[in-house]
């Protein structure tokens, strides 16, 4: 493998369960050292792509490479280099969290510190608990922890976590933010929007099959910034027409409903300032005046609709 | 309350702390491991502990201390019924352990979870494999510890003997994995229980295949479970040799079991 190939490189992946098709040609590429987010509604195909990088499933059509190896055919070199947390179980029920971990850790020669990383996760209290015991959030806790704990090149964190409460979402948050900053290349999926706008380099949405969209955060969230809005409360029934001027022609104002303005379009400094200006030119302030600006989420829905699945 | 500790006492934040380094460990040593493992899982489970090691020295107790049963070939009672419950220990762990500890394996994905582990394939069955030895040879002792008290005087060779019990063993084995791969837990675990009682019922463990009647001797002497006790009773009981018949039935249900454990078995 040359390091200059990517961690993951898939290619027109297929994958079907009898008749119905999971992932209909995927292409994704994933660089060395990056944390991808792979979004996508239920059903979309994710879990579907992630066990086909895994070496579980195996692929209908296309290629995948994992650290520029098939996963199926070469599956003894990779496991020990890749990281994997199920998206739920994994684990013998009556086996106690710390005994499962230093299990899985006298399989590699050269493992983390077990006390220290169970520590680092809240594990230390609850290591004489049977699996079964643990509360979920525990549960999701050590299957990350066996995830990491052979210090793999590259982790697939399928809904890390999922059903964690805050203090256990940003402890693993900070966690996972600290295996890219010493180099593990990270791929993982979530329904937390949010969870990828901290943590991505690149965000991949994935809907009935394929990608959809794949950037940046930052860049999928500018791609659609000329939704964003000014909003503020003033006295009802003023007259617009000098502040649409002012605006136009990136947006326009409105008065949707009596004494509530909104700005709509493309929201710059200079929109924001003429708008400032115009209440200041009237001598009123505005009341209640904030920026709406589209989150990863308003793209994510409007790429992939807002029916249930 | 978080249970989680404070950021300035946390563990392993220095940088570089996850840089990667992934090495197996040595197969060797990933194999014991894994039989360490499951060893002390099963020896923890009470329900398990009861199948293998009580109720086979409660079994051996009873039959050879009170006139509950009758015996055939003559000797003592204990000369009878010692290699009918040795077999019935074999057939309790190899047999119906395992296909219910590997139904819920596979249910609660934790083959799955150990195929991403740097633990290959056969080493996960050699581990499991390992473990039954490990168990059989605890029963092994206790038995014959408690037979031997009982004034027991088994003849024959011993070689015969591990070659029967390492026949018995892969058979069970294999239809235990069979048995697992193709239904789930629930029914594995009942099916499993069933052919138990099924198997100490009629397999000459304690009553005598000729108390069914020629005909149905005809057929259960062609059981896996009749196999081995008949084997391990020509020999312990009556310093026969090698016995090849019951040998070849433990061998042709070994194939069969290992070809069906093949192409049944799911790791998911």
């Amino acid at each position: 493998m040359h390091e200059s190939d990517p961690a993951v490189q898939i290619a027109g992946l297929v994958k079907r369960y009898g008749d119905k098709t999971a992932v209909q040609g995927l292409d994704l590429i994933v660089d060395h050292g990056t944390l991808t987010a792979v979004l996508g509604p239920n059903g979309a195909g994710k879990t579907s792509t992630i066990e086909c990088c895994e070496g579980y499933r195996r692929p209908d059509g296309g290629t995948v490479r994992v650290l520029g190896l098939d996963p199926v055919a070469d599956a003894a070199r990779l496991r020990p280099r890749i990281g994997v947390m199920l998206q739920s179980g994994g684990i013998y029920q009556s086996v106690r969290a710390m005994e499962m971990l230093r299990h899985v850790a006298g399989l590699y020669a050269n493992p983390l510190n077990v006390d220290e990383l169970a520590a680092r996760l809240g594990l230390d209290s609850c290591g004489k608990t049977t699996f079964r015991r643990l509360s979920g959030g525990q549960q999701q806790r050590l299957s990350l922890a066996l995830a990491v704990v052979g210090r793999p090149e590259l982790i697939f964190l399928d809904e890390p976590t999922a059903g964690l409460d805050v203090q256990a979402r940003h402890a693993t948050w900070e966690l996972i933010e600290q295996l890219r900053a010493d180099g593990v290349t990270i791929v993982l999926t979530t329904h937390l929007l949010d969870e990828a706008e901290r943590l991505a380099d690149k965000v991949a949405i994935i809907d009935q099959g394929r990608v959809i969209a794949y950037d940046s955060p930052q860049r999928l969230a500018d791609t659609s910034r000329e939704q964003d809005a000014i909003r503020f409360e003033a006295p009802a029934g003023l007259d617009l027409t000098a502040l649409s001027i002012a605006v136009a022609p990136a947006a326009k104002a409105s008065e949707p409903t009596a004494g509530s303005y909104h700005v709509t379009g493309e929201i710059t400094p200079d929109t924001l300032a003429a708008t400032t200006a115009w209440c200041a030119s009237l001598g009123l302030m505005p009341r209640n005046l904030q920026i709406e600006q589209r989150s990863l989420e308003d793209v994510f829905l409007d790429l992939t609709g807002r029916e249930l699945r | 309350m978080s249970e989680l500790a404070s950021p300035s006492v946390r563990p392993l934040s220095a940088p570089g702390t996850f840089r990667p380094d992934p090495r197996p460990a040595p197969a060797v040593r990933m194999v014991l491991a894994q039989a360490r493992f499951e060893t002390r899982l099963l020896l923890r489970n009470g329900e398990q502990v009861l199948l293998a090691i009580v109720i086979p020295a409660l079994m051996l107790i009873a039959f050879s201390a009170e006139p509950i049963g009758t015996i055939s070939g003559g000797g003592s009672r204990i000369d009878y019924y010692a290699p009918g419950i040795i077999g019935a220990a074999v057939l309790s762990t190899a047999f119906t352990s395992q296909a219910i500890a590997t139904g819920f394996e596979r249910r609660y994905s934790v083959l799955k979870r150990l195929g991403a582990t740097p633990l290959p394939r056969w080493g996960l069955l050699a581990g499991k494999s390992l473990s039954i030895l490990m168990v059989e040879c605890v029963q092994m002792m206790l038995l014959i510890g408690i037979a031997l008290a009982m004034g027991w005087s088994p003849h024959g060779d011993p070689l015969a003997v591990l070659l029967l019990l390492a026949l018995g063993t892969a058979a069970f084995s294999g239809l235990a994995l069979w048995l697992a791969g193709s239904l789930r837990a629930e029914a594995t675990l009942a099916v499993a229980n069933f052919v138990f009682l099924i198997f100490i019922g009629v397999g000459g463990v304690v009553v005598p295949l000729d108390k069914f009647g020629h005909g149905a001797q005809e057929s259960l002497q062609f059981l896996p479970i009749s196999a081995l006790t008949d084997g391990l009773r020509d020999v312990l009981q009556h310093g026969s040799a090698m016995p090849w018949g019951p040998l070849g039935i433990l061998a042709a249900w070994t194939l069969v079991a290992v070809a069906g454990a093949a192409r049944s078995f799911k790791w998911e």
